[in-house]
């Protein structure tokens, strides 16, 4: 059953998790702190609010909603949330990127990890496994809903949009894709790397109801959300456009694409809890 | 020349696909089909027609098709993709790494048109390096029946193994020779022929070729053993080396480059466990180019002639 915690616990989880975030990634000296920051909210709201979940963890699915990670690399924010969630044990997240770890740099099922269905990291797969899963969740008469993330860089990945005219076509409607548009990519703004021009545009050309949010603030998200599954089962695909700021909840971070892939030094983890309380504890 | 195997039409391999894949509709509810715009081509209408809601049309975004099939594993469906062998690998590779392989879903990739017997649209269809990019994906099964039966008997297999399969057939019609009745076992080799000086391995469409080139052998007074191996991973070692023991001399024969192939997977394992005097009947790294089927098979070396040509040479070593 979804876990409807209220916007104050949310934000408690959310500093938590974001905390785990930059003590996974400061640990290793490896990961990608930026987008998982970015996304903090949003997963928060997904598994501590929105999503009918069953625990344990079964890997078919059934009778419950489901969620893949497209862009696999912000795998700290996931891990984190599965952990603070229930599905393993938060002190897991310290073998995050260590050998003989089930904490992949990339979420993977191959360790068995509670929590992940499919592989993820190389971009443009996820719409396309979320749209199967979808599929299957009908053909089983299920009337449960598949949640997909993807990375706005990851928009220029042609697979994707193959999936698109794909859900269109075939009337999709048990799927919310959410694309965290935060306007940064590695090698820098998406306006310079490879610009997306009118996204909401092309997704809408595509045959999708889109709708927007602002994936930092739990009373735009939520909304939002909710919003999204009321559109749910009318015959088009829905596309929920999070605008969200890349290394949100620590300052030095916040909208550059530098973090994209850097773990912070000791002197800046410190900074960086210093503005992040210790809601529940650290692992 | 009397060959040991009568069939009474020939038949294509894909035509064997589309009928087990239409019966497994029949018998089991969770078997899906995805196909990338070439239905008729890989023998997908009779399931279409009869099981419309569990058909899907992906149109001619092959990457999508395998996204979407690991997708719907979960939640209990056995997909089978189809398109071309090209489409099924090549194009579709890092999807097929990352969904499906790593990912260990249990998705069934059914490719037609493999190799030079493709004909006349050329090299770019004519994909000869799939066998060697699905046999190195960890997990990843890889299965070349030789005729229309042996197609159909491991379409309907397939299902029942848990994992990802990569199925390869061909275009052209070729002769029935398998009993209807068989039941395809993955990863046991099939003794077609015994014999005491030779070894042939074939898999796919050397299988007949291999059958015509032990009877011409046959009357030079060479006995041939002649051995299907149509699950080329897993490999049936312990068959595979029964036979070098017994004959001293292996001959491999396949539809594909020498690069990857069968071939390679045979000199690995004699040359692990038993080492021993073999030749290759492959592509020798080149692409193909548009022609007719027997005329490709000759000019690259693949027909029952070069297999002779290749058993006569190793015997003088």
């Amino acid at each position: 059953m979804a876990d409807k915690k209220s916007t104050a616990e949310l934000k408690q989880i959310a500093s938590q998790v974001r905390r785990d975030i930059l003590r996974m990634v400061h640990a290793v000296q490896s990961g990608h702190p930026g987008g998982s920051l970015g996304c903090t909210e949003f997963f928060t709201a997904l598994y501590f609010h929105q999503m009918d979940l069953k625990l344990p963890f079964a890997m078919d699915g059934k009778g419950e909603d489901l969620f893949f990670l497209s862009n696999g690399h912000i795998s700290p924010v996931w891990y984190s949330t599965l952990a603070r969630r229930g599905y393993f044990e938060v002190k897991e997240l310290a073998t995050f990127r260590h050998i003989n770890s089930r904490l992949q740099g990339h979420p993977a099922t191959e360790e068995g990890l509670e929590g992940i269905r499919i592989a993820s990291g190389s971009l443009g797969q996820g719409l396309s496994v979320a749209l199967g899963a979808a599929q299957t969740k009908k053909l089983n008469g299920e009337d449960q809903l598949v949640y997909v993330l993807m990375g706005d860089g990851e928009q220029q990945e042609g697979q994707v949009w193959e999936a698109a005219m794909y859900a269109a076509h075939h009337k999709i409607d048990n799927v919310i894709a959410t694309i965290d548009y935060n306007g940064q990519q590695i090698d820098g703004p998406l306006t310079e790397v490879m610009d997306l021009m009118d996204l909401k545009a092309k997704w809408e050309a595509f045959g999708w109801d889109v709708i927007t949010s602002n994936g930092n603030d739990f009373d735009s998200l939520i909304p939002a959300l909710e919003k999204a599954k009321s559109m749910c089962g009318k015959g088009k695909p829905v596309m929920h456009l999070m605008t969200t700021a890349m290394g949100a909840g620590v300052d030095f971070m916040e909208g550059t694409h530098k973090w994209h892939g850097i773990a912070p030094n000791d002197e800046q983890l410190a900074n960086a809890l210093g503005q992040l309380e210790e809601t529940l504890k650290d692992y | 020349m009397s060959v040991k195997f009568s069939y009474t039409d020939k038949i294509d391999t894909r035509s064997g696909f589309g009928a087990g894949l239409l019966e497994l509709g029949r018998t089991n509810p969770n078997v899906v089909g995805l196909c990338a715009d070439l239905t008729g081509s890989l023998k997908m209408g009779d399931f279409k027609k009869e099981f419309p809601d569990r058909f899907f049309q992906v149109g001619i975004a092959e990457a999508n098709m395998i996204g979407l099939a690991a997708g719907m594993t979960i939640g209990g469906k056995i997909p089978f993709t189809g398109t071309f062998a090209n489409f099924s690998t090549g194009r579709v590779y890092d999807q097929i790494r990352q969904s499906v392989a790593y990912s260990g879903k249990n998705v069934k990739i059914c490719a037609s048109h493999a190799g030079l017997t493709l004909g006349e649209d050329g090299a770019t269809h004519q994909i000869l390096e799939d066998i060697g990019m699905m046999k190195m994906l960890p997990h990843m099964t890889v299965i070349n029946p030789c005729d229309y039966n042996q197609t159909k008997a491991a379409t309907i297999a397939i299902a029942d193994h848990e994992g990802p399969v990569y199925l390869r057939f061909g275009r052209p019609a070729i002769p029935n020779f398998t009993p209807a009745d068989q039941k395809f076992e993955i990863g046991k080799a099939l003794h077609l022929i015994e014999g005491s000086d030779v070894t042939i391995l074939a898999t796919g469409h050397l299988v007949w070729e291999a059958i015509e080139a032990e009877a011409i052998l046959r009357e030079k007074g060479i006995s041939v053993e002649v051995i299907n191996i149509h699950t080329i991973k897993p490999l049936d070692e312990e068959a595979i080396l029964a036979s070098a023991k017994k004959t001293g001399k292996v001959i491999t024969a396949e539809e594909h480059q020498y690069h990857g192939g069968l071939g390679e997977s045979v000199a690995r394992v004699l040359a692990k466990h038993h080492p021993t005097p073999m030749d290759f009947v492959a592509v020798e790294d080149s692409f193909g180019e548009s022609g007719k089927p027997a005329d490709l098979m000759k000019k690259y070396g693949l027909s029952a002639a070069h297999i002779v040509e290749k058993v006569q040479k190793l015997l003088k070593k």
